[in-house]
């Protein structure tokens, strides 16, 4: 059983790895052509999607045991600061655009 | 019943990772980029609530629910007020600041996650440590940005600083080998570790200069997307590692493009050699001698121009005169004079800081030129009038060997017949270098708060 477990990480890393390089490739891609005057914005908006880390705070604290006080404390501030920053960073990114879309 | 559900929180990861794709790539065009942050937005949404009522370890669903929304609606409450009152002259330290939030959040997975792992998984192992490690530098690192931004501190540079840099990044990397190769979890060995790091994230950011600011922010939030790729590896979650790497790649694009509009390299920001290594403030003997104009004679020659090209720069945002601004623009143009606003890259403190600034004040997008255009017509413009910008215009960059910021690219507003300078004292700008355009026998200076002597400019302009 261990050993299944074993191989089946192995497994899955190499798909992860093939992920990672595609991503990297991708992120270059997509940030190369883009005019300067949205920099801050497209800095923002990336702030906010690595703000997927609220994900890993939820598996974490929904797996905390109940009465692990200190445990619990920290988890429920992981999810609070990774809210904090998917919600205020998209929020943020919004209001700049916003204002981008005023003009004419 | 199992399978089904983890099917389908893997199609809303899926969904979650082409939105983060798709956003992006649309936050990369003017007329697309709102909608392109709205998606990304969405498929977070879809992720992030996926990942409550689907995602199971080994069998146990995810417990606590109840902290989890609060925590939730919490974050969500003050993330939104936080978000909507900031002022955009604010905007880099907010930014700066979710990023430290996000790096925080990272390091206090880790956390909890060592203490939930066997010893025998190595690979485990070091995902969380590189996920602690490099959160928590990016949030110390973060959070002392985002003090230097609202000026509660200032650059800090001490001898051998890079040396101990080098030497605390070694002591932390060998002391994660140490937490990863020890039977057991030392808790001493751990809190040390963090302090390590960050410490660390305070020293690597407190001695480099406000003109690498942008640089560095847009760094460290390439850092936090790669911690969240780390807990992507920690749990196979597709939509964290997609997400966590996206962001790792497309920051580190961006932080090299900001660096290649500084004609630097990354290095050389990285071991804070702006002032540490640069030569001490060589003096120039272009005499010493500035020379004042007054409003009115100011308001006069603007109004009588032909065309009038305005530099605006950080002491605009501090002052918050972009609306002041936009009114002198307006005025000049019912005299007849034609109006441009000449945008260096760097110019703020981030790139397109300026451009999110007078899009605030309704400035219309035709009339930014950016840096190459700007140069070109600068020898047809009368009146250039800087606001608040110092470094950016600093022709020490183009004949200055010396100068700590010789070979960046500078609006080169000496090849306009007059300048005005408007600045609130002679005190030098952000990289403390002297400026030898002030000196130039075409160049006037206009003490004072950006917003006083704009208001003032527009009376005396629509008075004559």
């Amino acid at each position: 059983m261990e050993n299944f477990f074993v191989s089946l990480e192995h497994l899955i890393s190499v798909q992860t790895v093939y992920i990672v390089i595609l991503m990297v490739f991708l992120g270059i891609e997509v940030i190369s052509h883009v005019p300067s005057i949205l920099h801050t914005p497209l800095m923002s908006g990336a702030n906010a999607i690595h703000g997927v880390i609220v994900i890993g705070a939820i598996i974490v604290l929904g797996k905390v045991e109940s009465n692990n006080i200190p445990a619990l404390a920290i988890g429920f501030t992981a999810v609070l600061v990774g809210t904090l920053n998917v919600v205020g960073g998209f929020v943020v990114t919004d209001r700049m655009l916003e204002m981008f879309k005023k003009k004419k | 019943m199992e399978t089904i559900s983890q099917d389908v929180l893997a199609g809303a990861y899926l969904i979650a990772s082409v939105s983060y794709i798709l956003g992006l790539k649309m936050l990369g065009k003017p007329d697309t980029a709102r909608r392109g942050n709205t998606i990304a937005a969405i498929g977070m949404t879809i992720a992030i609530f996926a990942t409550i009522f689907l995602y199971s370890e080994n069998g146990n669903p995810v417990g606590n629910k109840i902290f989890i929304f609060v925590a939730l609606i919490i974050g969500t409450g003050i993330g939104v007020r936080a978000a909507r009152t900031v002022q955009m002259t604010q905007m880099p330290e907010m930014v700066s600041l979710f990023n430290g939030m996000g790096g925080l959040c990272a390091a206090l997975i880790g956390i909890i996650e060592i203490y939930h792992t066997q010893s025998t998984e190595k690979t485990k192992l070091l995902a969380i440590c590189a996920g602690l490690v490099i959160g928590t530098i990016s949030f110390s690192g973060s959070m002392i940005a985002w003090g230097k931004l609202t000026g509660r501190f200032s650059d800090k540079i001490f001898p051998m600083q890079q040396f101990l840099n080098l030497g605390l990044m070694t002591i932390i990397l060998v002391m994660a080998g140490a937490i990863i190769f020890s039977p057991i979890v030392n808790p001493v060995m751990l809190y040390m570790e963090l302090l390590l790091c960050v410490g660390y994230g305070i020293l690597f950011v407190l001695p480099i200069g406000g003109a690498d600011m942008p640089v560095v922010i847009s760094l460290l939030n390439s850092f936090t997307g790669v911690a969240a790729a780390c807990a992507g590896f920690l749990y196979n979650n597709m939509a964290m590692l997609t997400g966590g790497i996206l962001v790792g790649s497309a920051g580190t694009i961006l932080t090299i493009l900001m660096c290649k509009a500084m004609n630097r390299s990354l290095t050389n920001v990285l071991i804070g050699a702006f002032k540490a290594s640069g030569p001490k403030e060589v003096e120039s003997d272009s005499g010493g001698h500035i020379k004042e104009v007054s409003l009115s004679d100011a308001a006069v020659m603007m109004s009588y121009a032909k065309k009038v090209m305005i530099v605006p720069g950080y002491g605009l945002a501090v002052a918050q005169a972009q609306h002041s601004c936009h009114e002198l623009e307006k005025a000049l143009e019912e005299k007849g004079v034609e109006v441009r606003y000449a945008i260096h890259p760097v110019a703020g403190r981030m790139p397109g800081h300026m451009n999110v600034l007078l899009a605030e004040a309704d400035v219309s997008y035709s009339k930014l030129l950016e840096m190459d255009e700007a140069n070109s017509e600068f020898a047809t413009t009368d009146v250039v009038m800087i606001l608040g910008a110092n470094d950016v215009v600093n022709p020490a960059a183009k004949n200055n060997k010396l100068s700590p910021i010789y070979g960046m690219p500078i609006l080169e507003v000496d090849h306009a017949h007059a300048v005005i300078v408007n600045k609130r004292s002679m005190n030098a700008g952000y990289a403390g270098i002297k400026n030898e355009l002030f000196y130039e026998p075409q160049t006037s200076m206009l003490f004072g708060d950006a917003k006083k002597v704009l208001q003032q400019l527009v009376s005396e302009i629509k008075a004559n």
